[in-house]
């Protein structure tokens, strides 16, 4: 490798063990005597569990044991909770069911686990899985949340009155309805988010081994966040104090949220090996993986937009409705409230906004976060309303939004968010630039020579990133604090380790952190290694999701630096008889400005560590550990435009052009934030193309594997055209935003936006599949021919 | 998947036998269907019979004016074969479209048919180009081998040894993929005999696997071109209907993907 520092593409270091086959995740974990757990799971949405009988799978051959949850309830193994209070309107707060492990009474979702069995083989305790038999009671079931939430609709959880778990508002209702009363134009429309699976690559596995001699438990899992999961399964699970629990979360392949939560399985696993005295490892198959990963989405929205006569933005009032599944997930209550609701304002002035979120129990897969969380809902909405109002007012879309961009920093919002920076006049205009958005007429009139339709849609987001100031969070619910942690480790010979809170699963770490190390020293970044994803290793950290291993993580790295290159330089200044202001610190070495005098990097990390001759009272080592408690959110922005060409014979949807024009402040390494905008855009493009979570009026997922569920392909996506603008953002060291979901969050607008202008129909919802576009093109050319 | 017993077989003969002789045994020829249908535990079939290694079913020879496939020949080997795409190159793109590359490349013509899944290309191009199936008992026309949706004439211990494609003048097959799965949602095969007669045979529409357009021949037969079937569609009430596409949908894209077929021979 090489001296690379901030802003080198370096090519990244964890990749030659994952293409060579040398990664190591939880599945090649091997432990001896080790069993194999499979779960019985419910094959229906709704159901009493009458009773359940083992006998036949205990006399099955390497059968050790089959455990449920009368026998969980009876360890004492609490409920699984969700970490995010929040107050109905009302004052109440939100109505949680419980939720066990192991399920012995009622089953409220298809696949829902009512046992496990542990055998020597996997084979066998499938097997075994399959010969308990669970007599059930079929109740029926309630699948989408304005049906839960209807008067006589079916309860799903004693705790939840009518299904409604909260009826949460944010904003000025009375100053919204006053802004509409003077509205010279107002746009109305019904949204649906569409719900999703985060489908990926690895499905969650576990691996639990009990010492008894120590009373110390091992869990191997597919954790975002290993000490988030220790903190939840010691301090409310009752599995084992967090002194005798260590959580490794070794290499992981993909989350997009789902791995951020604790679920039953594992959970299970770490039970279940003390309880029968052998490790127990699960690992997830595809079709648990559909039925059990935390779904993403699923909202059903009324928006009404108010212009006044110059068509500035008066007013937004939106009701939704949104489908949290059959249980409350670690973060559920979060996503559809503090992380959707306050980013309605979008890009835009918008003097003042209500919403009311109603969030419902149903029979379905329980509803978290999921790449983007709450802000995908929000942006989509407000981009869909956006690009209609200007439609229905005769203006260009990109001009209607540049007439109502916030244009002057700090801007507060009517709904908590004050955006520190920004430039969204000059992302607008690189993407406008880039697509050629003047040339569209001309390019319309091509595609139509051929019998074919084009559209160009737009898409202005602004999200919230860098999850957050502790206190902020804590006064809005949150049962934790979302600082981070690092400590960097200087080794006598001058390598360096960097243990840090944030876990990468897919996001490069190993990589950009080490570039960090690189600027800062002059250090080869072979020199350098990452260490994460181990609670016995890291001091603590609060794990990677809502794109804050950048403005969270390396921040708190950046502070544990400091320390070091404070000492490092006291170190040098003693040894070189200088004065410490008069130290630089260039090329791996500690100079004494104006002089030849020179130490290498090495040397005085040697210094520190043999002790010999330090500066009066200093203690050896140099070692620093830094907590990082951001101020602010941080607010990514940008541009996305989305060009598609029709076949209005198929319903064929070809994107044919997309621009990404973002604002993710400082970029350390900018391959790897260009392959985050890729895998981004193209989930987001998936959303809004293909992928689809459909249910069955009786709560059986209709698209439980990849036969149904359609995940996006590399000939689904263009070549994607991107762009950055480095707005710095002001609230942290370097200046980063985040890019881990801007492209999930910002595209699914542009190129539903995109599919509507073709089609002269506004009547669209997610995902627009051949089916729906043909239908709506039949129906346009009908139209046209009368 | 659930224990089973492997034997590879060397001879059609040999392999229906052991396949007569188990307990419930099935053929196995690249397994792209069985194998992952064993994996989710859907198939428990005692006995593999692996028919991939059997001289007399691997390979394409020429067979009158057309062409003759053994039945553990691989799509890949067909899509690339230069005969077939001289002879019958509706035939060698169809094949070449079927799955994808690791697929075409396990997958073979005889697993396919014996599948007969309705979403399955190659059923198309048996019935549009008047192919006969050869099995290890006897010779099937194509049309008396499809009888419905996973259903075919073929006794359990009965294997496909082969498959004989007469020449056509003309061919040409045009699919809609299934968004999700790749399959067939619509897949035509047209064809012109050397005689001039013209067939046109349909895939993963229907509800009972693959059927003929005889609307649709009959107006090929006195106007060979696209416009002829731009307004014949087979009536929805026989098509398949799913989450991906209503049966109006798929009768639309069967006009379509006749059109494009027609276009393209």
């Amino acid at each position: 490798m090489a001296v690379e520092g901030i802003g080198a593409r370096a090519l990244r270091k964890e990749d030659k063990r994952f293409i060579t086959g040398k990664g190591n995740y939880t599945d090649d974990m091997v432990i001896p005597g080790m069993g194999f757990a499979a779960f019985v799971r419910s094959p229906h949405a709704h159901a009493k569990v009458k009773s359940i009988d083992s006998s036949d799978a205990l006399k099955m051959p390497g059968v050790d044991a089959v455990l449920t949850g009368d026998q969980l309830v009876g360890d004492g193994i609490g409920n699984l909770i969700c970490g995010w209070m929040i107050h109905s309107k009302d004052g109440t707060p939100m109505k949680m069911g419980g939720w066990r492990a192991l399920e012995p009474e009622i089953v409220r979702h298809v696949g829902q686990a009512v046992a496990v069995v542990v055998a020597d083989t996997q084979a066998q305790a499938r097997d075994a899985a399959d010969a308990v038999v669970v007599d059930y009671e079929e109740l029926p079931a309630v699948v989408e949340a304005v049906d839960a939430l209807k008067p006589g609709a079916r309860q799903i959880h004693p705790e939840a009155e009518g299904n409604l778990i909260f009826d949460w508002e944010i904003g000025d209702e009375a100053a919204t309805d006053a802004a509409f009363e003077k509205a010279a134009h107002v746009t109305r429309m019904e949204i649906r988010n569409n719900r999703l699976v985060p489908n990926p690559m690895e499905p969650r596995a576990a691996l639990a081994d009990y010492n008894d001699a120590e009373e110390h438990h091992t869990l191997y899992t597919t954790s975002q966040n290993p000490h988030v999961a220790r903190l939840v399964l010691s301090a409310f699970y009752a599995v084992a104090p967090e002194h005798k629990l260590r959580v490794i979360a070794p290499d992981v392949g993909g989350g997009f949220g789902s791995k951020i939560y604790i679920y039953p399985e594992e959970m299970v696993c770490l039970w279940a090996s003390k309880r029968i005295g052998r490790p127990v490892k699960w690992v997830s198959d595809r079709t648990e993986a559909f039925l059990t990963d935390a779904h993403g989405r699923d909202h059903q929205s009324e928006a009404e937009l108010a212009l006044d006569a110059d068509n500035k933005i008066l007013g937004l009032r939106v009701k939704t409705v949104a489908n949290i599944g059959a249980y409350m997930s670690l973060f559920s209550s979060s996503v559809p409230t503090y992380l959707y609701a306050t980013l309605l304002s979008g890009q835009y002035n918008i003097p003042t906004i209500h919403a009311n979120v109603k969030t419902a129990y149903t029979n379905t897969t329980p509803v978290d976060a999921y790449r983007g969380a709450g802000r995908p809902e929000a942006t989509y909405l407000v981009e869909r309303m956006m690009e209609t109002a200007a439609r229905e007012v005769g203006l260009s879309p990109a001009e209607f939004r540049r007439k109502n961009f916030v244009k002057e920093f700090p801007h507060q919002t009517p709904v908590i968010m004050c955006y520190d920076a920004g430039n969204h006049d000059a992302t607008l205009d690189a993407a406008l630039k880039a697509i050629d958005y003047d040339g569209i007429g001309a390019r319309k009139a091509e595609s139509a020579s051929r019998g074919k339709l084009r559209g160009i849609g737009l898409s202005c987001y602004v999200e919230a990133c860098g999850i957050a100031p502790s206190a902020a969070v804590g006064s809005l619910g949150a049962g934790v604090g979302l600082w981070e942690s690092a400590e960097v480790r200087v080794n006598p010979i001058g390598t360096i380790e960097v243990l840090t809170g944030s876990h990468s699963h897919g996001q490069g770490h190993e990589t950009t952190f080490a570039q960090l190390i690189s600027e800062r020293f002059g250090l080869d970044t072979d020199a350098v290694s990452i260490v994460h994803g181990d609670t016995d290793k890291v001091q603590f950290g609060m794990g990677t999701y809502g794109s804050r291993s950048g403005a969270v993580g390396m921040s708190a790295i950046v502070k544990a630096l400091d320390k070091v290159e404070a000492k490092a330089k006291k170190i040098a200044a003693h040894l070189m008889e200088a004065s410490e202001g008069d130290i630089q610190i260039e090329g791996g070495e500690l100079k004494v400005a104006g002089t030849d005098k020179k130490l290498s990097f090495t040397e005085v990390a040697l210094a520190a560590y043999t002790g010999h001759n330090l500066p009066e009272g200093m203690e050896p080592g140099l070692k620093e550990g830094a907590f990082y408690d951001p101020t602010n959110f941080t607010f990514p922005s940008g541009t996305y435009i989305c060009e598609v060409e029709i076949d209005p014979e198929t319903g064929t949807t070809e994107i044919v052009n997309f621009v990404a024009a973002d604002d993710f402040g400082k970029i350390i390494n900018p391959m790897i934030v260009e392959g985050q905008v890729h895998g981004g855009l193209t989930q987001g493009i998936g959303q809004a193309l293909l992928e689809n979570a459909a249910y069955d009026e009786n709560g059986q997922l209709l698209t439980a594997s990849y036969m149904d569920y359609t995940m996006p392909r590399a000939d689904d996506v263009p070549n994607f055209q991107l762009s950055t603008h480095e707005t710095l953002c002001p609230g942290n060291p370097l200046g980063m935003k985040g890019c881990g979901e801007a492209g999930a969050i910002g595209s699914p607008p542009a190129v539903i936006n995109a599919i509507t202008d073709a089609l002269g129909n506004n009547d669209l919802t997610m995902p627009a599949t051949p089916q729906k576009v043909w239908a709506l093109a039949q129906a346009s050319a009908k139209q046209a021919a009368e | 998947m659930y224990e089973t017993n492997y034997h590879k077989a060397s001879s059609a003969a040999e392999a229906a036998d052991l396949v007569s002789n188990s307990e419930d045994g099935k053929f196995l020829g690249g397994g792209q269907t069985l194998l992952p249908t064993m994996k989710q535990r859907l198939a428990a079939p005692s006995d593999l019979v692996d028919v991939t290694g059997i001289a007399e079913m691997n390979g394409i020879r020429e067979d009158g004016g057309g062409v003759a496939i053994g039945g553990a020949t691989t799509h890949a080997e067909v899509a690339a074969s230069a005969l077939v795409k001289d002879r019958l190159p509706g035939l060698a793109s169809l094949a070449g479209g079927i799955g994808d590359p690791a697929v075409r490349h396990m997958g073979t013509i005889g697993g396919s048919v014996s599948n007969n899944d309705p979403a399955a290309d190659y059923p198309a191009a048996l019935v549009a180009l008047g192919a006969t199936v050869v099995t290890s008992k006897r010779e099937i026309p194509a049309e008396g081998f499809f009888t419905g949706m996973f259903e075919t004439a073929l006794d359990d211990d009965e294997v496909v040894v082969s498959v004989r494609f007469p020449g056509a003048s003309a061919s040409a097959y045009s699919k809609y993929p299934n968004p999700a799965s790749r399959y067939a949602m619509a897949g035509v095969f047209v064809a012109k005999g050397s005689d001039g007669s013209v067939k046109v045979a349909v895939t993963g529409a229907g509800q009972d696997g693959v059927f003929r357009m005889g609307d649709m021949e009959a107006a090929l037969a006195s106007n060979w071109s696209a416009d002829a079937v731009a307004g014949i569609s087979p009536a929805a009430d026989n098509m398949l209907s799913d989450i991906h596409g209503s049966a109006a949908y798929r009768a639309n894209l069967v006009t379509v993907m006749a059109k494009r077929a027609v276009a393209a021979a």
